[in-house]
Formats: C-alpha cells, structure tokens, sequence
C-alpha cells in the first residue's frame, strides 16, 4: 500500500500551471498539498503551455516535501489524457479527477495513470487519484466512487459547479452545501479514504472563512481546499490539536496501556469517564499532531 | 524539429518570459531581452540553445523577452513555441527530448 | 587600500576627496571637532523686506554664481516641484558646475537629467538618487562625482563644513513675510521639516519658498525667521497626492504577512522588548504590518513603547493614540494620517540632526532598542546594500538606514529571499552602505538568520524556539540553488559614485555601469 494514501492534508492550496511567478515557490506557505491546475484556471488557447510548465516544475522544483497533486482537465475533453502523462512522467504525487460522477470516471483515469506509469518507468502504483464531486450525480454515487480504486486516497467537495447543479448559489452560510457534505463525509468514511471541503472565495472575509473551516472540521473533514496561501495559517490553525487535546491524549493512551494491563475496563482521566473506544481516537489526534509538527513524543 | 511558421509562448509578467519563433534561415539567430541579463545573460542564452538543440532545431529566429523567468519556465516556453510552430500538441516526447 | 569592509578604495579617490576608507563604525567616536558656522548679514532696519517676486530675483540677491552650491530638503518626496523650478532658473540663468546638495532624489526630478547633461549640475550630493537620474549616474552622464549619504551623514557634513551650502532652498507649506516656516498647512502639508535645519543653521543663504503666505508670526516656527533671507511665493511648491505615497494599506500578501510575523517574534524573544523599549521601522508592507502584529503582543502582555522615532506611519501613531508608546518623534510623515497626527502633543516634530547626527553629543538613534530595515541586498558578511541596483545602477536612498543600524542594540533586516531572480541574499553585495557590524538579525521568507557576532541574539532565538533558524550562508545556499549563482555584475572603470560612511569616511565606491557583452 503506498504510505501517501492517509497523509497528512489539511490544506491543499490551488495554484494555476500557467503562471510562473504562483509555481515557482510556494512550499514556503507551508501548505501539505499544492494543486497544480490544468483545469478551470489556464485559458483554453494556454492549455499546451501550462503543461510544459507543469513538467519542468514538477521535475526540476524541489517543492520541499509538499505533496504535489495535478488538476488534470475533465473526462468530457480530449486534453486529459495527455495532462495524464505529462503528470506521471514529471512525477507527480497524485491526479485530481474533476467532475466526477461515477465510479467508471475513476477507472478510466486509473487505467491512464497505469498505463503512463509504464510509459515512463514510474514505479507502479506512486501515483496516486482523488476525485472532485462537482454534481448531485456526483455526490449521490460519493461512496462508490470512493471504492472504485486502491488508488483513490479521498474525495473532494467542488462547490461552485455542485450549487449550480443544484439550481441554487453559494450563499456564505453554508445551508446549500449542508447535505453535500454531510453525505460526503459519511461516504468517505465508511470506505476508508480522506475528504475535503471546497474553496472559499471571499478573501475579503477572513472570519467568514474561519467559520466555514470551524465547521467542517467539524464535521470531520480531513482538509479544505484553498485558493489563497493567506488561507492557510487559519486552515493549519483550526485542524492542529491544542495542546490540551495533546496532553489528554497521551494520559487516555498511557492510562489504557496500563489499565488494560491491570484489566480494568473504565476509569476516569482529568474527570472524564474513559474507556477503551477512546483509545483510537485519543491515538488520531497524536499521529495528526506529530504530522502537524506540534508533538516530539513517542506514542 | 523544422520551424514552419512563426509560433508564440509565454507572457511579459513577472517571473515569466515571452518566447517567439520564427523560420531561420539556416542557423540560429537570438534576440534576447533580460530584466537581469547583467547576472544571468549567460545562464539564459545557455538554457535556450540546449533546449532548441535537444529539439533538434536548427534553423530559427528567436526572441526572447524574459522578466526574470527561472530556466524551467525558460525552458517550457521555448519547447511551447516550438511545438506549436509544428502543430504538435499530443503524445509528447515527455522525459525524451522534453527532459 | 581597502576597508574595514574589505572594499577597494582607489588612492585617486582617496587623493581626490581627502577622505580616509572605512575604519570601523567607531572610528570617529570622540574626535573633536570645531563646528562650522555661515556668514550672517544682520537685519537691523525695521523696514526691510525679505520678500522677493520670484525665483530669479531670489537667486541674484543670494549672488547665486557658477560653481556654487545650492540645497534641498525631500519632504514632498515624489511630490516636489521646488528643485526643478529652481534648478530650471539656474540653468536659464546659464550658470554651468552646480552642486545640488539635496537631502534626496527621486522620481519628482527626472528633468534634471539634462541638466546633468549640459553641465549645469556637475556634483549631486544625495542620501540616494532614484529613477533617471540614478541611471544617468550609473552611466557617467554626472562630470563629478555623487556622494550619497545618509540622513545623519549629511548633517555632519554641513555642521562639519565639509559641505558648503551657497544657498539652501526651503520649501515650506506655510511661511510668514519674514520667513517663519512651518512644515503643516496650506496646500502642501507635508508634517515636519526636519532635514532643512542644518540648511537653515550652515547655509551662506536661505530662501524659503512657499505656496501659502500667512500673517506673521506664523508660529511656533519649525523654522524660525532668525535663519531665513528671502521669502519667495509661487503658485505651488509640491503635487499634495504625491507627498503620502508612503500610505501602504495593510498588506494582504502572505509573504509579507510571514516576514512580519518572524520579524515579530524575533522582536518579543530578544531581551530588549520589555516596557520603555524603542522602536524604529520603515515604509514597506512587512514593516507595517509587523507593527500591526507587534501591537497585538504588546496589548497582551501589557507592554508599552517608550519611544517611536523615524520616517513615521499611520501604525505608529495609532500605537500613540491608544496610550501604547510614551512619545513619538518625527522626522518625516510618510502618510497623511501621520501628517493630521502632529496634532497629539505627545507627537514631536525632531531635527535630522537630533536624530540621526553622528558628530553631535548623542543623537536619538543610540537610544534606539529596535529598528526595522529593508534592503535591496545582504551578504554573508550581513553587510546592506540600500542604493545600487544589483544590475549596478544607482536606484535607491541611503536613508537613515546606516544612522540606525548603527545605534539600534537590535537591528533587523527585512528581505525576501528573492526578488524575481535576483537572489537578496548573497556572496557579495554589489555595493555596501550599511557594514555587518552594525546588522543583527536577517528575516527572510526562508528563514531567520543570526550574525554570529550576536550569540546572545542567537541564543534566545533558539531558546525560544520560535522562527525557522538558518545561518546567513545556508540562506544564500538556498537562493542559488533556486535561480542559479549570478555573474559579477561587469562595471567600466570609472568612479561615479561614493557611498560615504556615517563618518565622512569612504564605505565604497560606485562605478560606472558598462553593457554586458553581447555573444
């Protein structure tokens, strides 16, 4: 299994192909994820271009450890194919699939990235898929999709096209989205992979974003899309555990170890009740704070 | 690769440079324009002639206004303007003579 | 010979100038030195006018002649329009072998290039020379030679009489008819006029120009009449909108944003933020905006600013009007809410001298805790470059950049690590103004670097674990790695320019620009 499946991403930072100046280094914002795209941000007559771009950065750009995922152009075109193999052969960590709808979508992208893989002597199985539910079709078949490929390590929330699809607009409360998300969530949990939120646009307004980040947190969101590297302190912010969640965490975990030695089954820890279905938890939010950089200790 | 027909790549924005080729007559010609050609004028005609050399072009005009692009932005706008002065947009040589 | 340094300073320069190389920043510390003073023509008869009807009278009753020396001061910034009338008047007056010893150039005075080409402006002494200008320097148009210094240099060298000012030219937003100057109201309000003192107290004669005559006395003077010759009015002395261009909104750019937040954190972490501290910054967006931020931390921890000085902005004096710093001194509003904030009597108009002089008996800036610096480039050695282009064209201002990194016990350089291609941090600057010795802390988008010469800095840095640490060579590292090792810039032999030390001495020398050679 490729270890890149449950990596850490919180915030998964947009980036257009085609601009040099965006491509050249953003790893200093820290993001986990960069999405490089070849999709809805480069212009029609710049599609060609944006991919030689996209090559020379992904080959020659030491990106500094950030996961380095393509947006390729949708099924629907004659262009991803070859955004396929570009990617692959530059080295990309992973393709993002936009406007998925089924899980057949998966498997033809599954099958191109498998095939560029052989192209060019990419070790089988490096690179890895997430798909973009962008339509009610989409969100309605999240669970399948979610299944369609050892490849796919999640699926992602696109909700500029699924409101439309829905015959209604982004309104900033988040009501529109509340099922989407919900029922996404669900899905990508109950098959195993990751799922993340959709952009937020208004960068004018930073605490409506922090709201919105709050919620699907949440939620149980894994990450957000982001569209603006100052997004991405409030992202980081919100998704690292507290350094009270870290310290009770290690007293659940500690306390269980020895317990369960003793064979004691519940017990109390700061006042609180605790009892074995904690410990899974309790053991999450230390991996995702040492992946966050805030925890230096062993368990 | 043959220059047939004058071919365009890139922008004049920051970080970028516009690559433009035309048909030579037999050799290469290089304009170039550099926001930092005192510290890298070298560096950048290197750059170009590797890459125009790896694409077996021969014969071209080209001119080059660059705003301080890095080589791997040199070189994608100079592989983008050839391969559009031969109309080739799919099954590219990836990692072959693009590299 | 070279310099402290290590900058070759050419013996002919040396022999040309008088001048010794760069000896080390405290090199001059206690020399004595008799202060320089002008001819005075007492005005005694109570019927005397000092009111001329214009610019051409004023320049013949100052017996203004070929090879003199006439001054400026920089308040409007890219506003000004009184160096151009005037010098338009010489020129028009055929005077030829002029030296403009103006406090700084810019932008506002890119028509002087002609005259720069027909030999009626042969020196320029400057803090630093922006847009045309700069270039027709760089490019040897100039016959003599440019010396730029810094604000507290430029004051040693009038008091000193190293720079004889013939006539020093005073524009001022409001002037009575017997010369009492004020740098606020009338139509062009520009706060202060601190760098035109040492032109009032040292200049063989003064002329204020105004755009807005007011009842005498126009008081409390900034300028007082007692130092004045001649007023002269004129339709306008500056363009009001470009005075504040300085007014940066607070950056949304989140490279800024992180600078400012290192630049912050080194602040708090080092052990000179404590209540009472100084604080001195600049104009740019991490600057500003590490203000912002600084403000917060001082709030939270009930920290309050002893005192506030410089080029001031509107951060700071917010910081004043909710009770956060004790006293601001001001030597130039770079916004016009800091221009409307002068009102708050804990708001101090300073002079240059006061400021930033280092041959008086202490200047404001060797009280300074804190000060925050841009630059165009810093070296491994942590030496600043503020005013050759790393292309070598002349294209920035010595400012007060080496005043207060000298006297500041903690100063911090703010630069992204590139700009465009051109790596900021470097082997070798393309010219030195501000030396090593005098810089501490390096903030850069890639990291924190420490001069090694500060262990004590370095070690509460680490301590407080709180910025991503790198030495200054592993941040040059990083940038070659990135754009590749620039080529040495090539020059022509010939000097244009001097970068004069604080101390009048030599720090290094600026050469002629030459085209790269064509393959």
């Amino acid at each position: 299994m490729n270890p890149n499946l449950k990596r850490l991403r919180r915030s998964m930072m947009f980036l257009n192909c085609q601009k040099p100046s965006l491509i050249k280094d953003p790893y200093v914002y820290k993001p986990d994820s960069i999405m490089l795209d070849l999709e809805d941000a480069v212009a029609e007559k710049e599609k060609d271009a944006a991919r030689y771009s996209l090559f020379h950065a992904l080959r020659e750009i030491d990106y500094r450890g950030v996961e380095r995922v393509v947006r390729i152009n949708g099924l629907d075109t004659d262009l991803w194919r070859e955004d396929i193999r570009c990617s692959v052969a530059g080295g990309c960590d992973a393709i993002r699939i936009p406007k998925t709808e089924t899980p057949e979508d998966v498997r033809r992208v599954e099958e191109a990235v498998e095939a560029a893989e052989e192209e060019f002597h990419v070790e089988k199985g490096r690179t890895l898929i997430m798909a973009a539910l962008e339509s009610a079709r989409g969100v309605m078949n999240a669970f399948d999709i979610c299944k369609a490929s050892p490849r796919l390590f999640g699926i992602a929330l696109s909700g500029g096209d699924y409101t439309k699809d829905l015959q209604t607009t982004i309104s900033g409360t988040g009501v529109e989205l509340m099922g989407a998300r919900q029922h996404m969530i669900i899905a990508a949990r109950a098959a195993g992979v990751q799922c993340f939120d959709t952009v937020y646009t208004n960068l004018n307004d930073m605490e409506g974003f922090r709201r919105d980040v709050e919620t699907i947190h949440m939620m149980g969101f894994d990450g957000k899309s982001i569209i603006n590297p100052r997004q991405i302190p409030i992202v980081h912010e919100i998704f690292t555990p507290k350094p009270k969640d870290i310290i009770f965490a290690e007293k659940v975990v500690r306390e269980i170890d020895t317990k369960k030695a003793q064979g004691i089954g519940v017990f109390t820890v700061d006042g609180k009740m605790i009892d074995i279905a904690f410990y899974d938890g309790a053991k999450r939010t230390l991996a995702l704070a040492r992946a966050s950089g805030v925890y230096k200790g062993d368990l | 690769m043959e220059i047939k027909k004058a071919a365009v790549a890139g922008t004049l924005e920051s970080s970028d440079c516009m690559v433009t080729v035309e048909p030579g007559e037999g050799e290469i010609t290089l304009d170039l324009d550099s926001a930092v050609i005192r510290q890298y004028g070298k560096q950048i005609r290197k750059v170009i002639g590797e890459t125009l050399k790896r694409l077996d072009v021969t014969s071209a005009k080209v001119t080059v206004v660059d705003k301080g692009a890095l080589d791997c932005t040199i070189k994608a706008r100079v592989e983008c303007a050839v391969y559009r002065s031969a109309d080739v947009r799919d099954g590219l040589p990836w990692g072959g003579v693009i590299v | 010979m070279k310099n402290a340094v290590g900058r070759e300073i050419p013996e002919e320069i040396l022999k040309a100038t008088g001048k010794e190389p760069f000896q080390g920043n405290n090199y001059k510390n206690g020399v004595p030195f008799r202060r320089q003073g002008p001819l005075i023509r007492p005005v005694m008869d109570n019927e005397h006018s000092k009111l001329v009807k214009d610019i051409h009278e004023a320049l013949v009753k100052c017996h203004a002649h070929s090879g003199m020396t006439v001054s400026f001061h920089h308040h409007f910034r890219e506003g000004d329009l009184i160096v151009c009338m005037v010098m338009k008047e010489i020129q028009k007056m055929g005077l030829k072998n002029i030296t403009l010893a103006a406090t700084s150039l810019g932008k506002a005075h890119d028509d002087l290039v002609p005259m720069i080409e027909d030999g009626t402006i042969t020196r320029i002494e400057a803090s630093g020379v922006r847009g045309k200008i700069g270039r027709a320097i760089s490019e040897g148009k100039l016959k003599g030679l440019a010396i730029m210094r810094s604000h507290g240099g430029r004051v040693r060298s009038l008091v000193t009489g190293e720079t004889k000012v013939d006539i020093a030219f005073i524009g001022a937003p409001t002037s009575d008819d017997y010369g009492n100057l004020r740098g606020i109201g009338g139509k062009t309000n520009c706060g202060v006029l601190s760098y035109s003192h040492v032109d009032g107290d040292c200049a063989e004669y003064v002329v204020a120009i105004t755009d807005c005559l007011v009842p005498f006395p126009n008081f409390p003077a900034h300028i007082s009449m007692t130092k004045v010759d001649y007023v002269c009015v004129v339709d306008a002395i500056g363009i009001p909108e470009k005075i504040a261009t300085g007014a940066a909104k607070p950056t949304t750019d989140q490279r800024k944003l992180m600078m400012a937040e290192y630049c912050t954190q080194v602040v708090v972490n080092t052990p000179y933020f404590k209540d009472g501290f100084s604080y001195q910054t600049g104009v740019g967006g991490a600057s500003i905006a590490s203000t912002i931020s600084l403000t917060r931390i001082m709030k939270e921890r009930g920290i309050k600013m002893g005192f506030g000085v410089g080029g001031l902005t509107k951060p700071m004096c917010d910081l004043l009007d909710m009770g956060m710093v004790r006293v601001l001194l001001d030597t130039q509003a770079f916004d016009l809410d800091t221009v409307s904030n002068v009102i708050n009597p804990a708001h101090h108009r300073i002079t240059a001298g006061a400021y930033a002089n280092p041959f008086n008996k202490g200047a404001f800036v060797n009280r300074l805790d804190y000060v925050i610096l841009a630059s165009l480039e810093v070296d491994v050695h942590f030496n600043c470059n503020v005013v050759v282009g790393s292309d070598g064209v002349i294209t920035g201002a010595q400012g007060g950049h080496p005043d207060t990194a000298q006297g500041a016990k903690c100063t911090i350089v703010i630069c992204p690590l590139l700009q465009g291609r051109i790596p900021a941090i470097c082997s070798e600057v393309t010219t030195v103004t501000t030396p090593g010795e005098s810089v501490d802390i390096v903030v850069t988008d890639y990291g924190v670097a420490v001069n090694p010469n500060r262990h004590d800095l370095l070690e509460a840095l680490q301590k407080a674990d709180c910025v991503p640490l790198k030495t200054i060579e592993e941040l040059r590292d990083i940038a070659y790695s990135i754009v590749g090792e620039p080529e040495p810039v090539q020059f022509g032999d010939r000097i244009v320019g001097i970068i004069e030390a604080r101390d009048g001495t030599i720090m290094d020398v600026v050469r002629q620009v030459k085209d790269p050679d064509p393959e």
